[in-house]
């Protein structure tokens, strides 16, 4: 599967990408993540030269749930099960990495405190581990007891979107609410149909990854931890995505970053700007990839 | 690259070396210059007309309560010069005497005011305090919608009138967390509260809320530890909020906030029905105690609120998950929240305190807000990545 990965689309620049494709069809939008604003894709259309085949993800999920209230209430049992649990994860979180950031920082004996530190990231590895690990036991119970397959509605419109995407030679993702999209990518059940190469930027390109991870250093309350949020598509293993790197996250503070690097190592975290642009096929990035490095700088990749 | 030479003496001692200085020169003076002039960490505070005497009176701890103007020689001229830290707002009024004649009033030549329930003051903004712009409209900020309810009330023996605010986009099938506001009138009138909640949702800074906007009877008995009014939040108005309104219905869900009084309020009501509410955000919290003796200068208003405080303080009582603080450092009460955060943090409690060089004000609340409320209820911004 080719996946072409974006900076962030404010000065676009997903048309040109688009072109150099030589794609023989229609290209397939995905736009759930505007929620509200998903049909609003006729600038996007202009970039693509061509009216793309919106799947209306979002539309489809609103449909769901007024047509299924069992599902609707299932659902949103899930939702506040996922919230709790997300909640409990951060008061983990925070404690394990307020002790990482104070060995970090802390003087004394060099070998004594770099194994400290490691000792201190392989706690938060952990409490990252298990707490994906809980959310994919959730979300196994819930597809135990509430098959989205063996429901009418859901059915019918993973098969309007299997078709759509059998239509279409390309598939273009769109930034917005992460959460959402995941969900409604997951729900249709997308990766199962997806045959086609993928363009993706801002939260689009976070959707494809193996493991979402949530971040903002500058946030109204003060920066937040970097949190895992759960599984993508994961039609990228490994790689950790991470739109508006510059505006979201304090790159300066190397210790921070270096942190960062090492929390999710040996996946490679990909700092994704107005711009950028990140082909890769199979499980490998290509030379000139941007990456953060266990230093917490932001160094190139050069070819092996 | 050199530029214009800037003066580094107060404008103030410049008019003063003018002889000669005429009444035309000090027209001229003021109408140059925003009063009260701020220059660097010093600001001069003016006054002209005919008086004995001009005080500058205020309420700042820190500072002495009058400060005297000095007659500029030989005009209706008064000024003095007052050192006010970086990002300072500071509240005044002057006061002149003429013969036997008193008057308190607000300086007529600075148009800034500060606005409370109890009158308007003169606000100076001192070097780098700028008014957020998160509390002002803005025209893409979707507005909510305040909704009037009123809740029959068998504790309180009155109908009360709610305040409900529903943000915008309100949608019945979608949950939302519950903020209840003490002194709600007071704080949608002077903080801009539903300003404040409709920029910080659009933002995305806050979630989706619901606020119910409440407004006290007889505020110091209500609001001082009174078990009425707890039972009146718990078992009254919270149930038939949720009953009226897709709320989460969970104790994370729910936020008490108030400030000064209201502060205890909420406190007391969280220590009187614990884990009923997840989130407490106290602001210039009212929690007067002693050490020792009952000398707590409060007078007797106080009194039931230092034996609430007291008792809170010598058992501290896990009541919330989250409790936000702000107080400003030139209110006294900076002292006794100061000490509370400890007392909240020995009971469990995860704590945010934040400080601000301000008084015991509803600005000084408003500018607050952002900070209180991204915390106690966050918006979905670590969501969205355009």
């Amino acid at each position: 599967m080719s996946v072409v990965l974006l900076g962030p689309q404010r000065k676009p620049s997903v048309g040109p990408v688009v072109r150099s494709m030589d794609l023989p069809g229609r290209v397939a939008t995905i736009t759930a993540g505007w929620q509200e604003r998903e049909p609003d894709d006729a600038e996007l259309d202009q970039q693509l030269g061509a009216p793309g085949l919106n799947l209306s993800l979002y539309a489809r999920w609103l449909d769901v749930l007024e047509r299924d209230p069992e599902f609707a209430t299932a659902e949103r049992r899930l939702r506040a099960l996922l919230d709790e649990v997300q909640e409990v994860y951060l008061v983990r979180l925070d404690h394990a990495l307020r002790a990482v950031y104070a060995i970090a920082r802390r003087g004394g004996n060099v070998l004594l405190q770099a194994d400290a530190l490691t000792e201190a990231i392989a706690a938060v590895r952990e409490v990252d581990t298990r707490h994906l690990r809980r959310i994919s036991d959730i979300h196994e119970e819930y597809y135990t007891t509430c098959p989205p397959h063996e429901r009418p509605v859901i059915a019918e419109h993973r098969a309007a979107v299997a078709q759509r995407l059998h239509d279409t030679s390309a598939l273009v993702i769109t930034g917005g609410h992460v959460g959402v999209l995941v969900a409604t990518l997951h729900l249709f059940n997308v990766a199962a149909a997806l045959r086609s190469p993928v363009i993706a930027w801002s939260a689009g390109a976070m959707a494809l990854t193996d493991r979402v991870v949530l971040f903002h250093d500058r946030a109204a309350q003060g920066p937040g931890h970097p949190e895992l949020y759960g599984s993508g598509l994961s039609l990228l293993r490994g790689v950790v995505a991470l739109p508006h790197a510059g505006a979201r996250l304090l790159l300066a503070d190397s210790t921070r970053m270096a942190v960062f690097a090492r929390r999710f190592a040996p996946a490679r975290c990909i700092p994704l700007e107005a711009g950028g642009r990140v082909d890769v096929n199979g499980d490998t990035l290509p030379p000139g990839t941007r990456v953060l490095g266990e230093d917490g700088r932001v160094r190139v990749l050069e070819a092996a | 690259m050199s530029g214009p030479a800037v003066s580094r003496r107060l404008a103030i001692n410049r008019l003063r070396e003018r002889r000669p200085l005429e009444p035309a020169a000090i027209d001229r003076f003021l109408a140059r210059y925003d009063v009260p002039i701020v220059e660097g960490g010093r600001c001069t505070f003016l006054y002209r007309g005919g008086a004995d005497e001009v005080h500058l009176v205020h309420r700042t701890l820190g500072l002495p309560e009058r400060i005297a103007l000095r007659r500029l020689h030989g005009t209706d001229l008064w000024y003095v010069v007052v050192e006010l830290p970086e990002g300072s707002r500071f509240e005044y009024q002057l006061e002149t005497r003429l013969g036997d004649h008193h008057e308190r009033h607000n300086d007529r030549l600075n148009p800034r005011l500060a606005h409370s329930p109890v009158g308007a003051s003169s606000v100076c903004y001192a070097r780098g305090y700028e008014v957020p712009e998160w509390t002002q409209p803005h025209p893409e900020s979707r507005p909510g919608t305040l909704v009037d309810l009123t809740v029959p009330s068998r504790v309180l023996r009155r109908d009360v009138g709610v305040q409900v605010y529903l943000p915008a986009r309100f949608r019945r099938t979608a949950r939302y967390p519950l903020l209840i506001v003490h002194d709600g009138g007071d704080y949608l009138h002077y903080a801009a509260a539903k300003t404040v909640l409709d920029n910080l949702i659009h933002r995305l800074d806050v979630a989706e809320t619901v606020a119910a906007f409440v407004s006290p009877g007889d505020r110091l008995a209500e609001y001082a530890n009174s078990a009425a009014h707890a039972r009146y939040l718990t078992a009254e108005l919270l149930p038939r909020l949720e009953e009226e309104f897709p709320l989460l219905g969970t104790p994370a869900g729910r936020c008490l906030m108030g400030a000064s009084f209201g502060a205890v309020a909420s406190l007391s009501s969280a220590y009187r029905h614990p884990h009923t509410y997840g989130s407490l955000l106290l602001q210039s919290g009212s929690f007067v105690f002693t050490d020792i003796g009952n000398d707590h200068g409060g007078g007797p208003v106080f009194d039931p609120v230092v034996r609430f405080v007291n008792r809170y303080r010598a058992a501290p009582r896990h009541v919330a998950e989250r409790v936000f603080v702000s107080c400003g450092v030139y209110e006294p009460l900076i002292i006794p929240n100061r000490s509370m955060v400890r007392t909240f943090e020995d009971a469990g409690m995860a704590v945010r305190y934040v400080e601000a060089r301000d008084g015991h004000s509803w600005e000084n609340w408003r500018d607050r807000l952002r900070e209180g409320l991204s915390w106690i209820f966050p918006g979905p911004q670590k969501l969205y990545y355009e």
